[in-house]
């Protein structure tokens, strides 16, 4: 049940003007409601890459003495509620009590588990407003947050006026009436900034996207520096998430962090001290195929529902057992890559890697080469125009190469391409019109969705195939879960075949005119 | 979301205490509950300080020319809504025989709702009727207020033989007493006797008590402004039994 809430804050320090309050309304309304404060624990849950900020949505839990409840808020103030039986964060959108407001969280978070970002604790009184049926035609909260200790900031004062159904003019009066109170004011950010503000942190201050603002005239080498160090940010921020197990996407964003580097130093490594590029593919490779295992079997059993779904002859409890197995490897190889995150190789690569970054870009700022006249190496500008071209071009050969006879490996190595170009293009976002670029990575998404399901469903039929053959050499399956598993496989023959008819008609299409137009735009220098 | 109805061919016998009650504490238990108060006397509306008037009348509503979710009210209490009761709801019966569907109106003005909310509690006038015969067809779970009389087992038969010639899915009935005066043996005795004997005969019961003819007075449930009652006892103890029947 959804209602509608509007917020107000107290400009004025210290507790809460109640009384004056009450006066105010009084004139208009009979104010009921507890004149004792109670004492609550506010926690504000977001997903790690804030989707539902960015979505704008607030997803608070609220505990006190009685029961705790979650409150989801949108940006114009509608609410729906829930009861919580456990508060045990993170906690994935499952794990929500059933009911619209996991729906709707679980809509935005996806995969990802939804985490504490900032806690307070509140004094909360409710006042409710009454019609002359003495009927509660609107609540008011006034709730004076603090930091926990030891923090222990306040927070300017809050006032929420929430609408009862039915009686949105009541609520709309309230309001008039706390705007004509001195000190209230209508508030400026959501409670849940106020708290960040207060903690020191700020929201979506973590994505998964390339955010590095670049000039065109940016030294190249400094560039390069920014767009690495970006990644080493990503892929450190998203080490805890991946030993603690909190969700896939940690792991995920982790591997495509060691992606994107590796990428960048194949394509734009030349910019850096050549030892550089040398001695870091090799740490980077390393760590990519440590985390491939992990990956491999979040993928089959993230996968497995859907694939059960379609299921024709078996049941989907024949899986039963396959995603026992799947849970008991996946478990082993978590240990495994926990222990290559803890190493003593880890910490020196990454520690290291930070330092030989900050070098370039240090030398780059107290030299100022470009500044002083002087070039030396190409600029951010060029180097992204010519590393894309590159990219691009080797992408448009590899797939006119392809025809109806061609081996799967070739659709493979298209694959590798497309996503170097990808991430060549991500690199330089701020340096691309917005429209050309999002264009441009639209046709290449949508051929790289074709490669993807190709090669994906290649990868997840001959790890079924060879799960079946350890599952049986360990009579760990019924003959019924052999035969499911069977099923799958053919599942997925069919996705690989359909995606392979598919190949022509989507490379066609990246490589027609307007596609071709649009990248010879994209580098042909700055594009903005 | 489930639907359950309160319904009885005779008035008076408590169909709208046990609506209001059993609504409110079916909210508290957590169910986003909405209450229809389809009786044009809009009693249950009145006990939740409600006023009694629907935009554009029952005529709105049953035409569709305006959906049940805006005329829904917020009562007093979290997770409990209130479709409120209009006098113009006693020409009901004559504005779904016009309809299309006309035995099964109310069931598709509720379906759009199914996300909103668990419960529906519907709250229906006495009579036979097409409204009731809507309701009949509506609610999943038909709760009836029995007066531990032996007339008042002759017209839960009636119910129970007329749901049984529906066509389709039929409505579990399930009959409870109401107003039972222990100092009457004949209540006593029926009131004891019947749930023991007949699955469809819940074994809580209602008792007549002051403290229930007070919610008129107090315009709220009893567990609300009396929750150590036994009369909010034995709502409760309702509730326990229809909540296993509707929820499982």
């Amino acid at each position: 049940m959804e209602v509608r809430s509007h917020e107000f804050e107290i400009a004025d320090p210290g507790p809460p003007p109640l009384g004056r309050i009450r006066d105010e309304l009084a004139v208009a309304f009979t104010v009921a409601g507890d004149r004792r404060a109670k004492r609550v624990r506010r926690i504000w849950l977001d997903t790690f890459d804030w989707r539902l900020y960015r979505a704008g949505l607030t997803l608070q839990y609220v505990g006190g003495s009685g029961p705790g409840e979650l409150v989801l808020t949108g940006g114009g103030g509608q609410q729906l509620t829930a009861r919580a039986r456990q508060a045990r964060w993170p906690c994935l959108p499952g794990g929500l009590p059933p009911g619209p407001l996991r729906d709707r969280v679980a809509a935005v978070a996806g995969l990802r588990a939804l985490l504490p970002r900032v806690s307070v604790v509140s004094q909360v009184s409710e006042l409710r407003l009454l019609n002359e049926d003495e009927k509660t035609v609107a609540r008011i909260t006034v709730d004076a947050m603090t930091l926990p200790a030891p923090q222990g900031a306040a927070i300017a004062a809050r006032l929420a006026v929430a609408e009862v159904r039915g009686y949105p003019a009541a609520a709309r009066r309230v309001g008039h009436i706390l705007t004509g109170t001195g000190g209230v004011v209508p508030s400026r950010q959501t409670a849940l900034d106020a708290a960040l503000s207060a903690a020191g942190q700020r929201g979506a201050d973590y994505t998964g996207k390339v955010v590095v603002p670049l000039l065109p005239a940016t030294p190249g080498a400094e560039a390069v520096s920014a767009i690495l160090l970006q990644q080493l940010d990503a892929l450190e921020a998203n080490v805890d998430g991946v030993l603690h197990h909190i969700d896939t996407e940690f792991l995920h964003d982790l591997r495509i962090a060691v992606r994107r580097t590796r990428t960048a130093l194949k394509l734009l490594g030349h910019v850096l001290p050549g030892e550089l590029t040398l001695r870091f593919a090799s740490e980077f490779r390393w760590l990519g195929d440590t985390t491939t295992p992990l990956r491999d079997l979040d993928v089959q059993l993230l996968s497995l529902p859907s694939m059960a779904a379609q299921l024709v002859a078996a049941s989907a409890d024949d899986l039963q057992p396959l995603a026992a197995y799947l849970t008991r490897r996946r478990a082993a190889e978590r240990r495994k890559l926990s222990r290559a995150l803890r190493s003593a190789r880890f910490d020196a690569m990454v520690g290291d890697w930070r330092k030989a970054l900050l070098v370039p870009r240090a030398a780059g700022h107290a030299s100022g080469p470009r500044a002083a006249g002087q070039p030396s190496g190409p600029r951010a500008a060029e180097l992204s125009a010519d590393r894309t071209r590159r990219a691009h071009t080797r992408v448009l050969r590899l797939g006119s190469a392809i025809t109806a006879s061609s081996p799967a490996e070739s659709l493979h190595t298209l694959r590798k391409r497309c996503k170097e170009l990808r991430y060549v293009l991500e690199f330089f976002t701020s340096l691309h019109d917005p429209q050309l670029y999002a264009a441009a990575l639209a046709d290449l998404k949508r051929l790289q969705d074709c490669l993807g399901e190709f090669q994906d469903s290649e990868v997840q039929s001959a790890e079924i195939q060879s799960l079946a053959a350890a599952m049986l050499a360990r009579q760990a399956a019924p003959a019924s879960t052999l035969l499911a598993m069977g099923e799958l496989a053919a599942q997925l023959g069919t996705r690989q075949r359909a995606a392979r008819a598919d190949f022509a008609d989507r490379f066609a299409q990246f490589a027609g005119g307007a596609g071709r137009h649009r990248m010879a735009a994209l580098t042909a220098g700055d594009s903005r | 979301m489930k639907v359950i109805a309160t319904y009885n061919i005779k008035g008076g016998v408590g169909k709208t205490t046990a609506a209001v009650n059993l609504s409110y504490l079916a909210a508290q238990d957590g169910l986003r509950t909405l209450l229809w108060d389809l009786d044009p006397q809009a009693a249950a509306t009145y006990m939740f300080r409600v006023r009694a008037r629907v935009k554009g009348g029952g005529q709105a509503l049953i035409r569709g020319t305006r959906g049940l979710d805006e005329a829904i009210k917020g009562t007093d209490f979290d997770r409990l809504d209130l479709l409120p009761g209009d006098f113009t709801y006693r020409n009901m019966d004559l504005l779904l025989d016009g309809a299309k569907h006309r035995v099964r109106r109310l069931s598709r003005l509720l379906s759009p709702l199914a996300g909103d909310y668990d419960l529906v509690v519907l709250d229906c006038p006495p009579g036979i009727s097409l409204v009731s015969e809507n309701v009949l067809h509506a609610a999943g779970l038909i709760l009836v207020p029995l007066i531990p009389t032996t007339l008042s087992l002759r017209t839960l038969d009636q119910l129970t033989d007329f749901v049984a010639s529906f066509d389709g899915p039929r409505p579990e009935v399930l009959a409870f007493f109401s107003m039972v005066d222990r100092r009457k043996r004949l209540h006593r005795e029926i009131a004891e006797r019947l749930p023991t004997q007949r699955a469809d005969v819940a074994a809580a019961a209602v008792p007549a008590l002051a403290v229930i003819e007070r919610m008129a007075v107090e315009r709220a449930p009893v567990p609300a402004y009396a929750p150590r009652s036994q009369a909010a006892r034995s709502y409760e103890d309702l509730w326990a039994e229809v909540g296993k029947r509707v929820l499982g």
